[in-house]
């Protein structure tokens, strides 16, 4: 193939060990062995594209000589961002996604009523496994990595090229290892537990870097917390996030797929940059101010913070776990007067699931909205824009001046349980201050 | 391969989202890219931008969102070179990938200024302020890195080949 000739994949160099990360790189390049640095092009399980960066690879891929699919079924098509269609523009996109799908015969096309968000959404179908190398054009791909799946974020013209050809380039990252310990305390999740490490790295603290996650800490994160920390590897830089296969992850993959899977684990001798030893049961719930995920406090230093709109949902936080959160500490209570309290769970089935369990009439009868999932709030497309001078707790995962609607408006990032006692207390809390 | 303009100078982290808001995806035409291209950060990026104008940044510029639309729509506002500190990773990518030419170098990230001219040799790694008439050592491209630029991006590279 054409493609092929551009890297060389070096096959040389003496044996030292690999990092999770490294060996599932290595595999998916046919070789035994692979060091930070090379450059190597992979084979791909699967390629993701949304509605927003799709249709720029369409066009790309228009332009190739040859415009075929390397395979139906491993390419993936979500229309979640601005969905249901926020626009006429928006519209087309879809449009055009849509028309691309049908004419190729794609087989992981969702339309809205069997949608989601596109990282709940692919691992709850089972479409992603331990040990799949997985590319998206979207940054938050690296959330597969709570399967011990190696997953990027890439842009449209790698998509483009991934669909024609079912493969990509990429240089080989070195690693930063983070040895979880302890358990985590009430009210602490997944979301705090990687706002912190954020706050302590920096916002390009591993940068191109792989951050591997492991230690008996781990065993106490629930698949969920899992795919929250992974997915938020990119706030810190990261080209992925990646958690070790444990019972927690095999017992998931069983669940929800019927797909091959391989377990790959750090050899012993695997290089890291640095290490860092973190006890979860030091964890105190976290939230990052405007307008870096970096910009961390913990819940006990916060002084009076009004808002006017708690957010939660999303990639990172709209899974079942992270609704149940939120369920405790609003039932039985009402969202403060002039709130916008809204609420979006991430695909229809956790949407099914949340009003089975009765969540989503707890969330009503507190005074809160509940939204088909959609990216929409998250990057100010739809569903929850704010206007100037205005203040959001959010379960998101970005910041940014203008992520959210109006460039002085702010946006605080937090976990489901803080977002929803701030949504009662008007201002930003923690679920302690309602006794909870 | 060279590129030869007037800086438009900016801090750390920014991000794709200020480079163009979300708000304007809803569209992947170039031009209309252009038109919004920075304006979260500096509205009159676009009335102001001249062909072959360069921008100088500080460190992880191109964060967060891996919109192909950020690096297009600088291209497209004809910014010949960005200059970092740092690059993001998925933006780094998707620069080479669209045929934007993007350079590395700590020394130019942290002297040049707004309004400065500078010439960048991607072929030697090297940047000159020539308002300044000084030198910044940058970090070169791999050939076949250059190729792809040159090519106007991945996709015009894979059929020439």
């Amino acid at each position: 193939m054409k493609y092929k000739e551009i890297y060389k994949i070096n096959q040389g160099g003496i044996a030292m060990g690999m990092t999770m990360t490294q060996k599932i790189l290595a595999t998916h390049a046919g070789v035994d062995y692979v060091s930070a640095g090379d450059l190597i092009e992979v084979n791909l399980d699967l390629v993701l594209g949304n509605d927003i960066t799709a249709p720029v690879a369409i066009k790309e891929m228009d332009k190739l000589d040859s415009k075929q699919v390397f395979d139906k079924d491993k390419i993936a098509l979500v229309p979640d961002h601005f969905t249901p269609n926020k626009d006429i523009k928006s519209a087309e996109n879809c449009k055009c996604m849509r028309e691309f799908a049908m004419d190729n015969d794609i087989s992981n096309y969702f339309e809205i009523g069997e949608m989601g968000i596109e990282h709940a959404l692919l691992p709850e179908k089972g479409l992603v496994v331990a040990g799949d190398v997985v590319i998206g054009a979207d940054s938050h791909t690296c959330t597969y990595g709570a399967l011990g799946a190696f997953s990027t974020g890439v842009g449209s013209t790698d998509m483009a090229a991934g669909m024609a050809t079912g493969k990509a380039w990429f240089k080989v990252p070195s690693a930063i290892r983070f040895m979880l310990t302890g358990k985590p305390e009430k009210w602490v999740s997944g979301k705090d537990i990687i706002l912190h490490i954020i706050g302590m790295i920096g916002v390009d603290g591993a940068r191109y870097q792989s951050m591997e996650f492991v230690g008996d800490g781990v065993m106490n994160l629930t698949m969920d917390d899992r795919f929250t920390i992974a997915n938020m590897a990119i706030e810190a830089g990261a080209k992925n996030g990646i958690f070790p296969v444990d019972e927690k992850t095999i017992e998931y993959i069983n669940d929800h797929s019927t797909k091959a899977y391989t377990v790959y684990e750090a050899d012993e001798d695997a290089e890291y940059e640095k290490t860092y030893v973190i006890d979860l049961s030091k964890i105190k719930p976290t939230v990052a101010f405007p307008h870096l995920p970096e910009n961390t406090h913990t819940i006990d230093q916060i002084e009076d913070i009004k808002i006017d709109q708690v957010v939660i949902g999303s990639c990172t936080n709209g899974r079942i776990d992270d609704l149940r959160a939120a369920a405790k500490v609003l039932e039985g209570r009402r969202v403060a007067k002039g709130m916008r309290a809204i609420i979006f769970p991430a695909t229809q089935n956790i949407y099914l699931q949340a009003i089975e369990e009765g969540l989503i009439t707890t969330f009503i009868n507190a005074g809160a909205i509940v939204s088909t999932p959609t990216c929409g709030p998250c990057l100010g497309g739809h569903m929850g824009v704010l206007a100037a001078g205005e203040r959001a707790v959010s379960t998101t995962n970005r910041n940014f001046v203008g992520r959210m609607g109006h460039v002085e408006s702010e946006i605080y990032l937090a976990s489901p349980a803080v977002a929803a006692a701030s949504a009662i207390t008007g201002k930003i809390s923690g679920p302690e201050e309602l006794g909870l | 391969m060279k590129a030869k303009g007037i800086v438009h100078r900016y801090g750390d982290n920014i991000d794709t989202d200020v480079i163009i808001p979300a708000r304007y995806l809803n569209t992947s035409d170039p031009k209309e890219l252009a038109e919004k291209c920075m304006i979260d950060i500096d509205k009159d990026f676009a009335s102001r931008v001249r062909t072959g104008d360069i921008i100088v940044a500080g460190k992880n510029f191109g964060c967060g969102s891996s919109r192909e639309h950020a690096p297009i729509a600088i291209k497209a506002s004809g910014i010949s070179c960005v200059i970092a500190d740092t690059f993001a990773r998925i933006f780094y990518r998707n620069s080479i990938n669209i045929g934007l030419a993007i350079i590395e170098s700590h020394e130019a990230a942290k002297d040049i200024e707004a309004g400065d001219e500078v010439e960048v040799d991607f072929d030697r790694g090297i940047i000159y302020n020539l308002t300044k008439n000084k030198t910044y050592k940058g970090q070169a491209f791999p050939e076949f890195m250059q190729r792809i630029i040159k090519a106007e991006g991945l996709i015009n590279y894979i059929n020439s080949k």
